[in-house]
Parts: C-alpha cells; sequence; structure tokens
C-alpha cells in the first residue's frame, strides 16, 4: 500500500474499500436482482488496482494503472446501467456508491498528476470533467431504470439520444426558425445598432454621462417581459422575437462599447494629435482596436441572452415551429424525450454560439493580457 | 453630482421618444374610427386621442402609469375584493401578483445562494471537485438553462408539488451559477503573499477561510449576488407562463390572450420597479457591509 488517506483521493479510496466488500457480502445474500459476476469480479479489481497506485510508483507505471482503472469502473458502470430487472436490491445500490467513489477517486488521481506540456498537457484537463459528465449521464440512467421512473417524469438519456437521433428532420427546422431567424437576425441589428449608436454616444460626452448609468439600469431589468408586447406588434413568426432579441442585446452591448471607446487614455490620443489624425483615423487606429476587449465582453454577453430571448418569446406565441414552441407543447403532451432532446440542442447551440465569439475574441485580441499565458 | 443632469436629460429624451411614438403607432385606428364614422378628424384631435385609447397599440406614459396606480392602490382601497373591504389583498392588483413573483423569488434566491456558496466553498477546497465541476459550472453560464422552466413546473405538478416550490427551484438554479463563479473567484482572490502571511502565523485552515479567504471574497459576491437576483426574478416570471396560479408573469401573459396592451405593460413596470427595488437592495448591503469592512472604493 502506498500513500495513505492524506494524498489526494485517499479517503474516496478508503470509502471504497468500505464499500466493494458489503456490495459483494449484500450480492452473495440479499435478495430481488443483483449485480451479475462481472460487476462484482471489476469492483474488487478497482480496490487492488486502486491500492496498487500511489506518488511512489514510477510515472509509467502510474499511467497504466489509471487506464486500467478507468476500464474496470467503465466495464463496472456499463454492467449495472444495462442489465436491469426493475427491482434491484441492496447490493446494486451499494456498488453503485462504490463505482461513483472510484469516478471521484480516479478524477482526484488524474487531477494531481503534473502536466508536463505536450499532448498529455492539453488532454489533462479535459479528463476530469469529462468523467464527471459520463458519470452523472451513467447515474441517471441506472437510477431512472433501476427505479422504473415513469418517462413522464424523467426519461433516461438513451432514450432522449434515441428521440434526438430519429427526429433530427423536426429538431432542424425548430433550429433554422429560432437560430437562425430569430436570434441571429436580432443579434445583428442589435448589436450593430448599439455599436453604431456609441460611436454617436461617445463623440459627446453629456450624453455619455447621462446614457451609461441608464443603460447600466435597464441593462438589469427583466427585458424578456417585453416579448408579449412584441408578439402583439410583429405578429407571431421570427420579426417578432427578433425584435425580442434586439431589446435585450442593444443595451448590454451599448454600454459595452462605450465603455470600451474610453478605454484610451489621454496620452495616446494626444500622440494621434500630434500625428494631426482626425476623428475617422483615430477611430480606426487607435480607438476601435482598443475598445475590442470591450466589445468581445459585450458580444458574449449577448451571445447567451440572445439565444434565451429568442426562445422564452416564443413561449408567448409563435408559428408551428421553433425550440420554444416545441419545448412548450411536448411538455403539454408529456413527450418528455423530445423536451430534453430540445433542451440538448438549445446548450449546444448556446455554448457553440458562445464559443465561436471567444475564439474570435482570441484571434482579435490576442495582445491583451487576459489573452497570454495560456 | 455631476451626472443628475444628463441623466435626467436622457430620461426625459426617452419620455418624448415614448410620447412622440404613440402618436403614429395609434393613428391608424383612429382615421379607420374617423372614416367609418365619416367624421373629418384635425390633427390635433387625433393626437388627443391616439394618448387616450382603450387597447392602444402603445399605451401612453401616462396611460401606463395611471393602470399602475389603479391596479395597486385604487383597487386595494376601493375594489370589491381589495384589502380595504375584505382584509385580502385582491387578486386584481398588481400588489399581489408582485408579491407572489417577489416570495418566489427570494426563496429560490436564497436557496440558489446558499448552495452555491456552499459548492464554491468545496471547489476551493477540493482539486477533484475543481477539475470536474468547474468546468460544467461555467459551461452552463452559456446555456439557455431558461429553457427547462417549463418542463419542471409541469414535471412537478404532476408529481403534485404545486404553488411557491417550482418557481423557487428555477428561480434557484437560474442564481445559482453566476454565485459558484463569482465566489470561486472571490475566495481565490487572496494572494500568494496574504496566505503566506497567514502560514506563518501558523494559522488553522479555518481561520484562514474566516479571516482572509470569506472577507476577500465580499466584493465578488456582492457582484454576483445582483446579477443573481435579477436572474432569480426572471426565472420566477418565466416558471408563472405555463401554470396560471398568479404572478407577474401571468399578467404578461393573460395581457397578451385578451389584449390589454395597457395591463401588459403595467406588469412589465411593475416587474422592473421589482428588478430595480431588489438590485437597489443589494446594493445598498453592499455598500453598508464593504463601507465597514474598510473595502469601499
Amino acid at each position: 500500500m502506498t500513500g495513505g488517506v492524506r494524498m489526494p483521493g485517499g479517503w474516496q479510496r478508503l470509502g471504497l474499500a468500505v464499500v466493494v466488500p458489503g456490495a459483494v457480502a449484500l450480492a452473495l445474500t440479499g435478495q430481488g436482482g443483483q449485480p451479475s459476476g462481472i460487476v462484482m469480479a471489476a469492483l474488487v479489481a478497482a480496490v487492488v488496482l486502486a491500492f496498487g497506485y500511489g506518488p511512489g510508483r514510477a510515472r509509467w507505471q502510474r499511467a497504466l494503472l489509471l487506464l486500467a482503472l478507468w476500464n474496470v469502473l467503465l466495464i463496472a458502470a456499463a454492467g449495472l446501467a444495462l442489465r436491469q430487472t426493475g427491482a434491484e436490491g441492496a447490493g446494486f445500490w451499494a456498488a453503485m456508491v462504490a463505482v461513483w467513489l472510484g469516478g471521484w477517486m480516479l478524477v482526484a488521481f488524474v487531477a494531481e498528476l503534473r502536466g508536463r506540456g505536450g499532448l498529455w498537457g492539453r488532454v489533462q484537463p479535459l479528463v476530469a470533467p469529462l468523467v464527471f459528465g459520463v458519470t452523472v449521464l451513467w447515474a441517471w440512467e441506472a437510477v431512472v431504470k433501476a427505479l422504473d421512473v415513469p418517462r413522464v417524469i424523467l426519461p433516461a438519456p438513451t432514450e432522449i439520444g434515441l428521440r434526438l437521433s430519429q427526429s433530427t428532420d423536426i429538431l432542424w427546422t425548430d433550429l433554422v426558425q429560432t437560430f437562425v431567424r430569430g436570434t441571429l437576425s436580432g443579434f445583428a441589428i442589435g448589436c450593430g445598432a448599439a455599436i453604431l449608436f456609441a460611436l454617436v454616444v461617445d463623440r459627446y460626452g453629456f450624453l455619455r454621462r447621462g446614457l451609461l448609468p441608464v443603460g447600466n439600469f435597464l441593462a438589469a431589468l427583466p427585458i424578456i417581459g417585453t416579448a408579449p408586447i412584441f408578439v402583439m406588434w410583429f405578429g407571431f413568426d421570427w420579426p417578432s422575437k427578433a425584435a425580442v432579441v434586439v431589446a435585450m442585446v442593444f443595451f448590454p452591448m451599448l454600454v459595452n462599447t462605450v465603455q470600451g471607446l474610453a478605454a484610451t487614455d489621454a496620452m495616446q490620443r494626444d500622440l494621434m494629435r500630434t500625428y494631426s489624425a482626425g476623428w475617422w483615423q483615430t477611430l480606426m487606429t487607435l480607438r476601435l482596436p482598443a475598445a475590442m476587449p470591450f466589445v468581445f465582453n459585450g458580444l458574449k454577453i449577448c451571445a447567451t441572452l440572445a439565444l434565451i430571448g429568442a426562445i422564452v418569446a416564443e413561449f408567448f406565441g409563435s408559428p408551428t415551429r421553433g425550440m420554444g414552441f416545441r419545448i412548450s407543447t411536448e411538455v403539454g403532451r408529456l413527450q418528455l424525450d423530445m423536451v430534453w432532446s430540445e433542451i440538448a440542442v438549445a446548450a449546444l447551440l448556446g455554448s457553440a454560439f458562445y464559443g465561436f465569439w471567444a475564439l474570435l475574441e482570441r484571434r482579435v485580441t490576442f495582445w491583451h493580457p487576459s489573452q497570454r499565458s495560456r | 453630482m455631476s451626472r443628475t443632469l444628463p441623466v435626467l436629460t436622457v430620461v426625459a429624451a426617452l419620455l418624448a421618444l415614448w410620447y412622440l411614438a404613440v402618436i403614429p403607432m395609434n393613428a391608424q385606428w383612429e382615421r379607420d374610427q374617423a372614416a367609418r364614422a365619416g367624421a373629418d378628424l384635425p390633427f390635433g384631435q387625433l393626437v388627443a386621442r391616439t394618448m387616450n385609447q382603450d387597447r392602444p397599440v402603445l399605451p401612453a406614459p401616462h396611460q401606463v402609469v395611471a393602470e399602475l396606480w389603479n391596479s395597486t392602490v385604487i383597487e386595494e382601497l376601493t375594489g370589491r375584493r381589495g384589502w380595504w373591504n375584505s382584509g385580502s389583498l385582491s387578486n386584481r392588483s398588481l400588489i399581489y401578483h408582485g408579491w407572489v413573483t417577489l416570495t418566489a423569488t427570494m426563496l429560490g434566491f436564497a436557496i440558489g445562494t446558499g448552495a452555491g456558496i456552499l459548492l464554491a466553498v468545496g471547489i476551493v477546497y477540493n482539486r477533484a471537485m475543481d477539475a470536474s465541476v468547474m468546468p460544467w459550472a461555467i459551461a452552463s453560464q452559456t446555456i439557455p438553462i431558461i429553457a427547462l422552466a417549463p418542463m419542471i413546473i409541469v414535471v412537478l405538478n404532476s408529481i403534485g408539488i404545486s404553488g411557491v416550490i417550482p418557481k423557487a427551484i428555477i428561480a434557484a438554479y437560474l442564481s445559482f451559477f453566476p454565485v459558484v463563479v463569482g465566489m470561486v473567484k472571490g475566495l481565490r482572490a487572496p494572494d500568494a503573499m496574504q496566505l503566506d502571511l497567514m502560514k506563518t502565523y501558523s494559522a488553522s485552515g479555518g481561520a484562514v477561510f474566516f479571516k482572509l479567504r470569506l472577507p476577500t471574497s465580499m466584493p465578488y459576491l456582492f457582484a454576483s449576488l445582483k446579477v443573481g437576483i435579477a436572474a432569480a426574478l426572471v426565472g420566477t416570471i418565466v416558471g408563472e407562463l405555463p401554470v396560471q396560479q398568479g404572478g407577474l408573469g401571468v399578467r404578461l401573459l393573460s395581457g397578451s390572450y385578451y389584449g390589454q396592451t395597457v395591463q401588459i405593460w403595467a406588469a412589465l413596470f411593475a416587474a422592473a420597479i421589482l428588478a430595480a427595488g431588489l438590485v437597489g437592495i443589494v446594493g445598498t448591503i453592499e455598500r453598508r457591509t464593504l463601507k465597514r469592512m474598510g473595502m469601499a472604493t
């Protein structure tokens, strides 16, 4: 045995060592559906491997042990999630706890490994969130199946995945309606108008002093409540969604851009004056580049707000397509697997839209301190 | 204050723009009415009428203010079901609906903030949690989690949980993630020098937490509390849409069903006043606290 309880993942390992024999004992004596022998063997192997692991080992030994741990835990988890009778005994639940502890221990071990750069240095930060995500999905699947939770309350991830793959055409029409038509057009109009207006505001100090507090105040209000008004004005189709998005993104974007345009200091502006640069030249070569970190901050905030605005606006009325429409009607029909697939698409879309601006920010504002040392 | 005059000017300009917009937005209906009656409609009369329609496309500001006054003070004092005559708040008044929304918001905000702070402490003190949970907490900020709201309401309703709890859950998870991210940043704010100083005092873990990390995190905590309480209010309003049991969200939705534009605007302004009040209260607590801690900037 190498390393004690005080090493990272130590007490999870101790817990594992306590739970696994308990699970084996319960499985041998208990009633009802019990985990199979393979699951039990894998769990026992996990305990043995875990106690073989420690800071004293060579690097390659540790890597091999981690890989082996990952595999036996995967076998145990798959065995628990896939073969179910709906009447699971205590041994099953003990095995569930054991796999959860094992996953946690694995994450603790991996988090402790010092990155060395290269491929492993890039992959390592992804391992822990990945293991956590997979564990949550697996626990969801196993618990739903073991407890026989009705599909109208919580469908299992596999059912959601099945529905997702079967109804790609519906999901695609919804995505086009909500994202391409509603969100993107509203986002472009709102952010574009805000940036142009910020240029005007910036020329007049009086306007700037007055608009910044008002804009900050308006940005904190529940603008989403304007959705029913815009639906009455612009009809059920996408223009009303785009209008809600415009209303939601305008003030955050305006405030950020105005702050960004004020980010240059007097020395830099004086230098431009000594070059006898005009307003336009100063804007293009000095002030707009200096404003970019603020502009991108605004764009990232607005990217999230825009999708929320478009989806919620559809709750107030929409044609018979769109993500918000689908969510609210399928909830009414208790088709929760469809609702979850729609939510999964919305989540991926939201992260992708945000990620697009974050990547662009890295390319454009590579000179900014917050982008260095990555 | 040098900001008062510019701010007042901007607000006055916005109001003037609103009044100007009222005329063309509502003019069509008045012209149709006049044409049907065969009457002549001079411009002055047209403007006067657009300001006082029953169901305007865009109500004038004074109509919204009047509706706000009527559906709060007047309704409660003189209405048959008002507070003065029946002893309980009238379900036609914005005070009642605002109160329904406020209770759910506050309950959810308390749950979300408490859980968020606990998770942040866990993340700061546990490497495994930091490595596995933190990326998801950050990623969850970029996804429209509010899309879960109708499902949570309906599912909880179907298993017999209704009333304030489902709305509070939505408010809680909307305010949860900003608090986690802000609080993690705050608890990590002490620099190496300060942590080393604590070590030279041979301070215990608890002392480092309560005397260094927690006080340093306060500005970050309050910044995310302001974001969180606004998000909690939005969550509650959206959570009120699927199940019609009172609240400002219900007023918005029923107003849009029956074309009562003035009612929608009044509910919208009530929600805005509520949001401004809540953020203002958090801001006041922030100023007082930071001042007493000697951290005011």
